[in-house]
């Protein structure tokens, strides 16, 4: 596929990658992309999406409070914590 | 017969006489682990103690009589997936992303196993995210086929099956978003069921693509897939996909009654790339049918062509958005970076192996603004087109025949640097997944030299998982290739 940016396409899955997997990956996707295009052979105009196989709509339940995790529970995996939130970079300057 | 050799059933009848306690079943297990995982490596963790301790638990509980119609599993060890949430256990869908997480919570099938008097126990290795087909995707390492060490147990549930197949469990559960449930119960000589789409919660279950995943038993036989299926499905508010569908009893529909039932050989199966000892075992198969009363009907399903294309769109897609969640920021491991940006493409690209990398690529740019339409959205149509295929086959059939895989277990390292060649050999389960209908794979013979395990696939109606698991019943109790057991050396 001539239009597949590695670069950008990483960038907006927010995946750095080394420059060797860069060349192996644009390589791969290249056989796969090609052989997905056989899709196009088919005249899909008139057919309607399928997002689920079992045709659920509008699943609501009633808005009621109910058991959940405790702070402290939702923060034991945390990679960095304090004071009861999730520490990340600063965000804003 | 050594205990952890035995099927469920067999286990309930002598627990239920006290001939035997579970914590003699939990050990047997135990001890087979560590005669043979070393070959095997079947298992990322497995923590005996607390094994035991629930074991223990459940003996206590045998002294005010067991009720195995309450608690169908009562006393039977079934090892996990390692993409399910059992609380206080490691998590880590076989990647280093998870860094030391462990489950704040129980998966729905978790707790509806503890409910049933499971044992719960073991962490079984898989493709990372369950992404793959020979579970070598693996940042713990790759698991060996039991009937062959230097062959691929299938995928991703490699671990489940081949934790089935070398008798280190009794039972397993597995998930199925392209047949990894089926597949790995193919080329491990034992029985994957995956049921339909809608009937087992998916709360607890790291999602890989949502449209498409379903969790489901592997074990020694039919019969203990149908108990397991009983204990599994059903309605959770939790899961806003599961379907409020009343559970039957599938355990009490094998009832060995297929004469006149009429079976679909789609013949778009009989392709190229199919090996000939797997087409004489599944023609074996179609004969032994017949001669139990069934009616063999050739039917078509014109797309199926087209399935393995939309597959990889639809589920690529899908897993692009789901594993943006693993950042580095609430939970997993985390690489710093000069600012935030940083921190997720630096997390990211040291925590995802290959494979999860190369599909999150390929999803992230099939939804890319400018050509959704041509790929996302075709292949949503395109699906369409693949489910019409099989429920206008089902008006004219009770069930449909396939082969498993198209071939029996490769090599480990023989196809793990052609993804493409990879992705082709789910040729005949992921329609399955994209039509979100029920399908099992029973064990129907044996390749020659090697001597390795071929699968039969059967699909069945959405929601008709009573009467698959009758077929399948019948076909399994009309031969003994369930029987046999791997030597592993």
């Amino acid at each position: 596929m001539s239009d597949f940016n590695i670069k950008y396409v990483a960038h907006l899955a927010r995946i750095a990658l080394t420059p060797e997997e860069e060349k192996k990956l644009s390589a791969q996707m290249g056989n796969i992309l090609g052989y997905i295009e056989k899709l196009k052979e088919l005249d899909v105009s008139n057919v309607e999406p399928t997002a689920h196989a079992v045709p659920l709509i509008n699943v609501t339940r009633a808005d009621e409070t109910g058991e959940s995790l405790s702070q402290e529970e939702a923060l034991r995996n945390a990679p960095a914590r304090a004071n009861g939130l999730f520490m990340v970079p600063k965000i804003v300057e | 017969m050594a205990l952890n050799e035995s099927t469920i059933s067999e286990l309930t009848a002598r627990l239920a006489k006290r001939e035997i306690s579970a914590r003699e079943i939990m050990q047997s297990c135990l001890d087979q682990i560590a005669r043979v995982d070393g070959k095997i490596h079947a298992f990322i963790s497995y923590d005996d103690k607390d094994a035991l301790a629930q074991a223990d638990l459940l003996d206590k509980e045998i002294l005010d009589g067991i009720n195995h119609a309450k608690k169908p599993l009562f006393g039977i060890p079934i090892a996990i997936k390692d993409v399910m949430a059992v609380k206080n256990q490691p998590l880590n869908c076989a990647s280093k992303i998870l860094g030391g997480f462990k489950s704040p919570y129980d998966a729905t099938a978790i707790e509806k196993l503890k409910s049933a008097g499971a044992i719960v126990f073991g962490r079984c290795n898989m493709d990372e995210f369950a992404m793959g087909s020979s579970t070598e995707n693996s940042a713990f390492g790759v698991t060996r086929n039991p009937w062959d060490t230097t062959r691929i147990p299938g995928g991703s549930s490699g671990g489940s099956a081949a934790a089935v197949a070398a008798d280190e469990t009794i039972a397993a559960l597995g998930t199925d978003t392209g047949g990894s449930i089926r597949q790995p119960a193919a080329l491990c000589g034992v029985v994957g069921l995956k049921p339909t789409y809608g009937r087992v919660s998916r709360y607890g279950l790291v999602a890989f693509a949502s449209s498409l995943d379903q969790v489901g038993p592997l074990t020694k036989n039919v019969s203990d897939a149908a108990v397991l299926l009983g204990v599994l499905s059903g309605h959770d508010r939790r899961d806003s996909t599961s379907i409020p569908q009343p559970v039957p009893d599938y355990a009490g529909a094998l009832d060995g009654k297929i004469r006149g039932l009429k079976l679909g050989l789609p013949k778009e199966y009989m392709i190229g790339g199919l090996d000939p000892e797997v087409k004489s075992a599944v023609d074996a198969a179609v004969k032994t049918f017949q001669e139990l009363g069934a009616e063999i009907v050739e039917i078509s399903l014109p797309h199926t062509d087209y399935a393995v294309a939309t597959y990889y769109i639809i589920a690529t897609a899908e897993a692009s958005a789901n594993l943006a969640r693993f950042d580095g920021v609430r939970y997993g491991a985390r690489v710093e970076g000069k600012d935030f940006w940083e921190l997720y493409s630096n997390t990211r690209g040291a925590g995802f192996g290959g494979e999860v990398k190369r599909r999150i690529i390929l999803g992230t740019y099939v939804l890319s603004s400018g050509y959704y339409d041509a790929y996302y959205l075709r292949a949503q149509k395109t699906r369409t087109l693949i489910r019409k295929d099989f429920l206008d086959a089902f008006e004219k059939v009770d069930a449909i025949i396939t082969p498993t895989s198209p071939t029996a277990a490769f090599k480990i390292g023989e196809k793990s640097d052609d993804p493409l060649q990879m992705y082709l050999s789910d040729i005949f389960t992921i329609s399955c997944n994209l039509a979100g209908i029920c399908g099992i794979s029973v064990p129907c013979g044996f390749t020659q030299n090697p001597k390795l395990p071929i699968g039969l696939q059967l699909l069945g109606k959405p929601f008709g998982e009573e009467m698959l698991l009758r077929i399948a019943h019948a076909y399994e109790q009309s031969k003994s290739w369930h029987t046999q057991r791997p030597k592993i050396t």
